[in-house]
């Protein structure tokens, strides 16, 4: 469903991804690890066109990412991101943010789009917490809104982006809790994460960046089983310590 | 000493709130028009539209570089030039006043735009929200509320620099004062009058100011 | 619109010479008046962040006295009321025998207005480089003058160059003001070339060319200055 082909990208001088090619099926779980720097929020970024690839392709679903035709507001309307810092509109409570992309992008009714937040809310285990603004919220709280907001729009995908590195230790569990059922409910998810438990409990695929190139990519077994490259029994090693 | 005449400011206060009243109400359209005018020039430049932007940088550069005073006289004598006739004072100042101020508040609209995180705009975009949408359903109204204090601050600032219009003798607060002070020979009575109820408005209005600003922590 | 353009105005005697003396009180009454409000600030804004309460409520009620009233009536108020309310000798010296009363009183009014913006500016770049460094300062045994000097001072200016050269383009600006009790400075001038020919559009054009002018010439020595000062790592308040 998703394919990635030969993607490089710089910024100024200095290349951010190097010929980058992978593809997602529908159903799929991949996660994306590697150590800092390595390209992979950027190469999240680009599938749903909030960075642009300098050459190279990304399709979704048949539609090209990268074309200057394409309506990329219909395309991420269709994909759902979920970012590191949640993201969550401030000056709004948490079901007028599951709220907002119903009404304003896909044109829903307020008593619809209402009803669907609510029933998202209560998914990830918030309902009494629906008037309550961002800032009265937990990280995690915040964070399980931010799924149900991306939801909200019937994705096709959902992406993550290091959903849990910001995040207190205690509250990392609800949020994995809510992300596996997902997985396991049939979304197609690419996860950018260092958790790796998260891994390997639902991921169908890894794939390892470094220094903006792919480097493994192998099924989840294989990959923690047998890495072939040294940089990713390395970077396993110091990161399956505990 | 000298002997304070306190009737001439009771028996003048009629005249003097007419002045104040014309101080009122070219404070406030100043302030209306200088804030859509700014707000559009910081949205033109924020959007980056290609040669509007560049025009707005050179407006806003351009203004803040003159006197007010100098803008007061280029408006005063060119606006009856380009109307053909003339036209009362008030009006060529007050074109003089929204241009002038339209380059302040675009500056702190711009600045309040980019208060708001990239993060925020990257989360509107992802869940395909147009950059119009964005604008008007996520970044300004964060803006917005975090530029009220300092919307409030220019606006005091405004406010005084309305007495400039004695160099055009609009018959504003100072200058009806000015005329008292002249005709009956008043000048530290009057002056003296004017500086207090100048600083009791603009003392009041930064209190205000800063109790707003408090209340609008989020 | 009925207009006669004649640019050659601005090169004929005496019209030339009226736009060089202009600018000339202009520059002067800048430059004196910002050598009061940066010293006069500057020791304010010390005030403003001193230990002592008493010195702290000094500076915040001369800020809020000065801020509080528009720079014109201020100027009035000195060069109308201030002579009047001093004892008779020294209310006759000042009338009489002071040399160029307007452009003494403006640039001491636009002077003492001004110290008030730098005050604040000075004590956020004081404050900016907080708390923490001040009590490192005096936990070295350094005195409140030592800290002040060897800590707080070279840190806080180098942070202030932006919005302190800001401050001297707006003492450039309000020098116009001084126009109205008298001082023929540049926009006063090319207000009498107005009056005295109808050229408006190439008086005024001269006047705003040449504040545009100086107003760019200050930025780039602002920012050369703020290069050579640079703390590395450093990002100043803009």
């Amino acid at each position: 469903m998703i394919e990635i082909k030969n993607a490089n990208k710089w910024y100024g001088d200095f290349q951010v991804l190097s010929d980058c090619s992978t593809s997602v099926n529908k159903g799929e779980v991949v996660v994306v690890c590697g150590p800092s720097g390595s390209g992979k929020s950027t190469l999240i970024k680009c599938v749903n066109g909030l960075e642009p690839i300098d050459n190279g392709e990304i399709t979704v679903e048949g539609i090209k990412v990268n074309d200057k035709k394409t309506d990329l507001n219909q395309l991420r309307a269709r994909i759902g991101m979920v970012f590191q810092n949640f993201e969550l509109f401030p000056h709004m409570s948490a079901i007028e943010n599951v709220k907002l992309g119903q009404l304003k992008v896909l044109g829903r009714s307020p008593a619809e789009a209402e009803e669907k937040a609510n029933a998202l809310l209560e998914r990830v285990g918030l309902s009494e917490h629906a008037n309550k603004y961002p800032s009265q919220l937990s990280g995690g709280q915040q964070q399980r809104v931010a799924i149900a907001r991306g939801l909200a729009m019937n994705p096709i995908a959902m992406l993550f982006d290091e959903p849990t590195s910001a995040l207190d230790p205690e509250m990392i569990n609800d949020v994995l809790d809510v992300m596996v059922e997902l997985a396991q409910e049939g979304m197609t998810m690419i996860v950018v994460t260092h958790e790796m438990g998260f891994a390997q409990k639902v991921a169908n695929r890894v794939v390892f960046m470094d220094e903006g190139k792919i480097v493994e990519d192998s099924p989840k077994d294989e990959f923690f089983g047998s890495p072939r490259s040294d940089r990713a029994q390395l970077f396993l090693s110091k990161i399956l310590t505990h | 000493m000298i002997d304070f005449d306190y009737d001439i400011i009771w028996s003048n206060l009629p005249f003097l709130w007419e002045g104040m009243k014309v101080t009122l109400l070219l404070t406030f359209l100043a302030l209306v028009g200088g804030l859509l005018l700014g707000t559009v020039l910081a949205l033109i430049r924020v959007a980056k539209i290609p040669i509007l932007a560049w025009v707005a940088a050179a407006y806003v550069n351009f203004f803040r570089s003159l006197p007010l005073i100098l803008v007061i006289f280029w408006l005063y004598f060119l606006v009856p030039l380009i109307l053909g006739h003339s036209v009362g004072s008030f009006y060529s100042v007050l074109v003089a006043f929204v241009l002038f101020e339209a380059a302040y508040y675009s500056e702190i609209v711009r600045a309040g735009i980019s208060s708001v995180g990239s993060g925020q705009i990257a989360a509107a975009r992802a869940i395909g929200l147009t950059y119009p949408q964005t604008m008007r359903y996520v970044v300004l109204p964060q803006a917005f509320r975090a530029m009220v204090p300092v919307l409030l601050t220019q606006a005091i600032i405004l406010f005084q620099d309305t007495s400039l219009v004695y160099v055009v003798g609009l018959k504003d607060f100072l200058v009806s004062a000015e005329l008292i002070a002249n005709r009956d020979q008043r000048l530290i009575e009057m002056f003296i009058f004017v500086a207090i109820v100048y600083f009791i408005i603009c003392f009041s209005g930064s209190l205000l100011t800063r109790h707003l600003q408090k209340k609008l922590k989020i | 619109m009925n207009y006669n353009w004649d640019w050659g105005i601005l090169f004929r005697e005496p019209y030339l010479e009226w736009l060089i003396d202009g600018l000339g009180w202009t520059v002067s009454l800048s430059l004196i008046a910002w050598v009061i409000a940066f010293c006069l600030g500057s020791m304010l804004g010390i005030m403003r962040t001193s230990v002592s309460p008493t010195l702290r409520l000094v500076g915040a009620v001369y800020v809020e006295i000065f801020r509080n009233v528009p720079l014109l009536v201020q100027l009035f108020l000195w060069f109308f009321v201030f002579p009047e309310l001093l004892p008779d000798d020294a209310g006759m010296w000042v009338k009489r025998e002071m040399p160029m009363p307007a452009l003494t009183t403006a640039i001491i009014g636009i002077g003492l207005y001004t110290a008030s913006r730098v005050c604040e500016q000075v004590r956020s770049g004081i404050e900016a480089v907080g708390i923490g460094q001040r009590n490192a300062g005096r936990a070295l045994g350094m005195s409140e003058t030592k800290v002040y000097i060897n800590v707080l001072l070279p840190n806080a200016y180098r942070i202030i160059i932006p919005p302190l050269t800001s401050e001297f383009l707006t003492i450039f600006k309000n020098s116009s003001l001084a126009l109205t009790i008298g001082v023929v400075e540049l926009t006063a001038m090319t207000r009498q070339i107005e009056e005295y020919t109808f050229q408006g559009f190439e008086a005024f054009t001269a006047a705003t060319v040449i504040y545009s002018v100086v107003t760019f010439i200050v930025m780039l020595i602002m920012q050369t200055i703020e290069k050579y000062v640079r703390v590395p790592g450093r990002v100043s308040v803009g």
